[in-house]
């Protein structure tokens, strides 16, 4: 693998042992880990192409524990790599080998939860099922839904702006958060936000929302909740081609129609799903779209009979609409196992995540195919068709030597091709370090140095998930004039990689 | 106080050069869309007005796509009726403060109304300026092009810059052009309202509406001493027609239990959101304040301040409180954060705005690192104006 981090800093590898008994000062007992097989627990994230066991971890379970180990970093110059549950799909939270990991796990704890304000106050270790299920028999719910809800944590989804199958309607974490705790690197503790919508100042809780864990650590959140729709219905509809089942759903859209979900499968993973699951996908079709409505009854009602109208006018072969909860339920599972679906097809499978304008879907299917060709190795497609955002899966073996590298090549491909036809590189899993180099492919050089100078107002010697979002990481004061207002200096020298 | 010069840059080069020459000349650039800010805080002695007019049109629109790009300083009117023709809207319901200051309607440009964050009463449901805007381009202050966020509604690649821009006051860059994500627009709406509720009873009738399965767009109330007879609280639902009936007959049931409930008609309803967009029922002229707390904390600000001669109104059910206040301004900021939030002045005299900053200043770690942003993308200092309190 080609994966080039930030040089380590000698210094700081030499006196590890120093480091271990520092952090011990501030978070007693088991809280530290130094032990090398127990810190291989957490070598990757859900990116596992890479692995890099950390130098040591940590977990602290108070803010100020937080506060403690990051002035102490701050001052000694050690880097930190903050860890939520470890699913990113970017290599967000991948160790450094001279760095502290700061695993947030034991932040586990709903602080507040407040019906009146509809909001809830918890620790970032919280999983995002469990914010739901603290609420749910109040008939609320927290709207974003990443597949992996049953394991990432909200401090990992504030970090990655995750979204899930319902956020064309409802937004991705950042439409959902109302205020955060966050530590500095410099150990200072901060509110951003709170309880009430807008702030004051700058929306600087939009930026610490989707910042990949390089502006601080986030020690508390304060996401809104909603009520639980009346109900929900989705329909299964199988098309003869992808391009009818895209003309569908631009014809949904332009009818005004915003649904709660509208997810599209290819036909390999249709066959892949109802292998695995067996819900009674139809075999015989090139695309497979599950719309789901929500909301009150005769709204799911009416507006299903509109969607399923819009179907049949675009050559719909099959059309299902769900009769109750457990068929709504089924015509997602297959769609919500695709992942492990076509992991039963393949040895592995690589997961992308670009996003283009939907337009432009035909002529992108097309070009992946030929890349699918060109490179020898077979493509699935799942995508979040309503607001363009793709997932395809690249098959292929890690035991065929040159085959990782290959499906590397292909990804680099797909997303320089969603860049090209105006989309992007990534639509919800981040850039960590899987697209990091890609970066100059969407951003000038210019526009990249700019974002870093934000990074350097939250994190002036950065060293916070060094080796992340970047390509190159200058030197705060190598981005030069930003820090010198009226005479004021600079701060001093870093050592730079 | 009319500063010195005023610029019209046409193109980029143009807005580099100024930002170039107001670093050699040390004066400071006032960014104006619409041009109305004569009201908004102070402006520092010597301050070129940066007029962003000319950059305006319609760059790209694809209503299937939901993504609008146009010229930030295209006027908010073109916007919304280009939108509208697509049965399309901007959800966030940005709109034009013109009339709160006693100006004809009109002038108000798109860059103006995100930069300022400008959200109407749909904020509670559909969020905000921030919420909305997908990408820009803009001239920093560092007199540097930039490309910030995407033109698809669906992108997580690199910073989030786009929530920066929005609220920025023209502190940080100059956005030549904006993406902006839109939506269909509902084609029914209805309006629920009981009258005579106090500040308390109206805040737990629209928490009530707000917390219900009816999906409830916007809930407002306003004060009896406001509508010279009893106060109203309304909650307003919307979608396709039998989806509406649907949602009005469960706030109906939701909303008895706190008093009787009444259709609005039509033209009622409009009255009353429009009354809400232009505040018209706080019209007197007095300093004008936005107070933004948790939503059940409305009723804890105006019992506060309500002895002391305020008038007020509640939108986003509580969560914004307007108010004209004549009295002692650190009541206010006070009140609002007893309440656990903060307070803008809008509108006031001259003398006023002098003394008092138009926002609550930050607390000192929050207010160091705004500043070390804003230098981040304004090294010199061309955007300090000194209009929100910030050095001159
Ligand atoms: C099977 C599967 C399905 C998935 N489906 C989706 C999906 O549908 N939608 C989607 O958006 N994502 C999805 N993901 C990606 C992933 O689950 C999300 O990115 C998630 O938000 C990561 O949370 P985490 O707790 O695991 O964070 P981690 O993986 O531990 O960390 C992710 C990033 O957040 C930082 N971080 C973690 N906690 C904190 C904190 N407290 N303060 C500051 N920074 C922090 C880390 O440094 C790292 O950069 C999926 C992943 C898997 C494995
Ligand atoms: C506290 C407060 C005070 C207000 N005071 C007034 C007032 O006195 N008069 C009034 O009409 N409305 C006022 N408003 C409402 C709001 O400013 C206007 O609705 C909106 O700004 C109108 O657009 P405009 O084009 O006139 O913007 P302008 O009034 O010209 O500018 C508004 C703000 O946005 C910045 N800006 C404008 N265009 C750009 C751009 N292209 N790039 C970067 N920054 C830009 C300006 O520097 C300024 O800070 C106020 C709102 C609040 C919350």
């Amino acid at each position: 693998m080609s994966l080039v981090m930030p040089e380590p800093y000698a210094g700081v590898l030499a006196r590890r042992s120093e480091i271990v008994r520092a952090l011990r000062a501030i978070v007693p007992g088991e809280g530290v880990i130094d032990d090398p097989d127990a810190l291989r627990a957490y070598e990757s994230d859900g990116l596992t192409a890479y692995r890099q066991p950390p130098m040591v971890a940590v977990l602290p379970e108070t803010t100020d524990q937080v506060a403690a180990i990051l002035r102490w970093c701050h001052a000694q110059g050690v880097r930190v790599v903050p860890r939520g549950a470890g699913t990113s799909l970017s290599g967000g939270a991948l160790p450094l080998v001279d760095a502290v990991l700061v695993g947030m796990a034991r932040f586990n704890r709903m602080l507040d939860i407040d019906y009146a304000d509809r909001l809830a106050v918890v620790q970032p270790g919280v999983t995002n099922l469990a914010v739901t299920r603290a609420v749910e028999d109040r008939g609320f719910y927290y709207a974003p839904d990443p597949s992996s809800q049953i394991a990432c944590t909200i401090g990992g989804n504030v970090a990655e702006n995750s979204g899930g199958v319902h956020c064309l309607k409802y937004g991705l974490t950042t439409n959902n958060v109302l205020g955060v705790e966050i530590v500095l690197m410099d150990g200072e503790i901060i509110r951003l936000g709170g309880r009430q919508l807008d702030s004051a100042g700058l929306d600087l809780l939009g930026v610490v929302v989707g910042s990949e864990g390089l502006l601080g650590i986030v020690t508390e959140v304060t996401v809104r909740i909603l009520p639980k729709p009346e109900g929900a219905r989705a329909l299964l509809i199988g098309f003869p081609s992808v391009e009818s089942g895209g003309q569908c759903v631009a014809d949904v859209i332009a009818a005004g129609i915003i649904p709660a979900g509208m997810e599209m499968m290819d036909r390999l993973a249709i066959h892949a799903a109802e292998a695995f699951v067996e819900v009674g996908y139809p075999l015989d079709v090139e695309a497979l779209l599950i719309v789901e409505l929500d909301g009150v009854t005769a709204e799911c009602d009416h507006l299903t009979g509109e969607v399923a109208a819009i179907a049949r006018a675009n050559g719909a072969t099959t059309l299902r609409l769900s009769a109750d909860e457990a068929e709504r339920v089924a015509f997602w599972a297959g769609r919500k196992a695709a992942f492990p679906a076509v992991g039963r097809v393949s040895p592995d499978y690589y997961c992308m995540d670009g996003t283009i304008p939907r337009r432009r879907l035909p002529e992108v299917l097309e070009r992946m195919r030929e890349l699918s060709e060109q490179y020898g190795l077979g493509l699935a497609n799942v995508f979040h068709a309503g607001d363009g955002n793709l997932h395809p899966l690249i098959l292929y073996d890690a035991n065929v030597p040159g085959e990782l590298d290959r499906a590397e090549a292909f990804g680099a491909d797909i997303l320089r091709l969603c860049v090209a036809v105006g989309g992007v590189l990534t639509g919800e899993h981040g850039v960590g370090v899987e697209k990091r180099d890609l970066m100059p492919e969407m951003f000038s050089e210019t526009d990249l140095r700019q974002q870093q100078g934000l990074k350097c107002a939250f994190d002036p010697k950065s060293l916070l998930n060094p080796g992340k979002v970047f390509p190159m990481l200058h030197r705060c004061a190598e981005l030069g004039r930003m820090h010198v207002h009226r005479g004021a200096t600079p701060f001093p020298d870093l050592p730079r990689f | 106080m009319a500063p010195a010069t005023a610029l019209s840059p046409a193109s980029v080069a143009d807005l580099i050069d100024a930002m170039a020459a107001a670093r050699r000349g040390g004066h400071a650039l006032a960014i104006s869309g619409g041009g109305s800010k004569a009201g908004i805080g102070r402006l520092a002695p010597g301050a070129v007005l940066l007029d962003m007019s000319a950059f305006t049109g319609i760059i790209d629109y694809d209503p299937v796509e939901l993504v609008l790009t146009v010229g930030a300083g295209t006027q908010l009117a073109d916007v919304e009726a280009l939108v509208a023709a697509e049965d399309q809207m901007l959800a966030f319901d940005p709109f034009d403060h013109g009339p709160i200051f006693g100006e004809v309607g009109g002038r108000a440009t798109i860059g103006g109304v995100v930069a300022a964050g400008v959200a109407g009463s749909r904020r509670v449901s559909a969020g905000s300026a921030r919420d909305h805007l997908l990408g820009f381009r803009a001239v920093s202050g560092a007199g540097e092009a930039l490309l910030a966020g995407a033109r698809v509604v669906k992108n997580v690649t690199g910073y989030d810059l786009p929530k920066l821009g929005a609220g920025s006051w023209g502190r940080l860059f100059a956005m030549t052009e904006l993406t902006l994500k839109v939506l269909p627009r509902p084609p029914v709406r209805a309006t629920r309202a009981i009258a005579g509720l106090d500040a308390q009873q109206a805040i737990r009738a629209m928490a009530a509406a707000m917390g219900s399965q009816a999906e409830v767009v916007a809930a407002a109330h306003i004060s009896a001493q406001l509508r010279g007879g009893a106060a109203l609280t309304a909650v307003q639902v919307c979608g396709f027609g039998p989806a509406v009936e649907a949602k009005a007959a469960i706030l109906d049931c939701v909303l008895a239990a706190h008093g009787r409930v009444m259709a609005l008609e039509e033209s009622e309803a409009i009255g009353l959101w429009d009354d809400l967009r232009t505040l018209a029922p706080l019209n007197s002229g007095q300093p004008l304040w936005r107070v933004h707390v948790p939503p059940s904390r409305g009723a804890a600000v105006v019992s506060n301040l309500h002895p002391h001669g305020a008038h007020w109104l509640f939108d986003w059910a509580g969560g914004l409180v307007w108010l004209t206040f004549d009295g002692d301004p650190d009541l206010v900021r006070a009140a609002a954060a007893r309440a656990g939030g903060h307070a803008s002045l809008v509108r006031g005299p001259a003398a006023l705005r002098e003394k008092v900053p138009a926002f609550d200043p930050p607390l000192p770690g929050v207010a160091a690192l705004e500043e070390r942003v804003r230098r981040a993308f304004d090294p010199s200092g061309v955007f300090e104006t000194g209009r929100f309190g910030d050095r001159a």
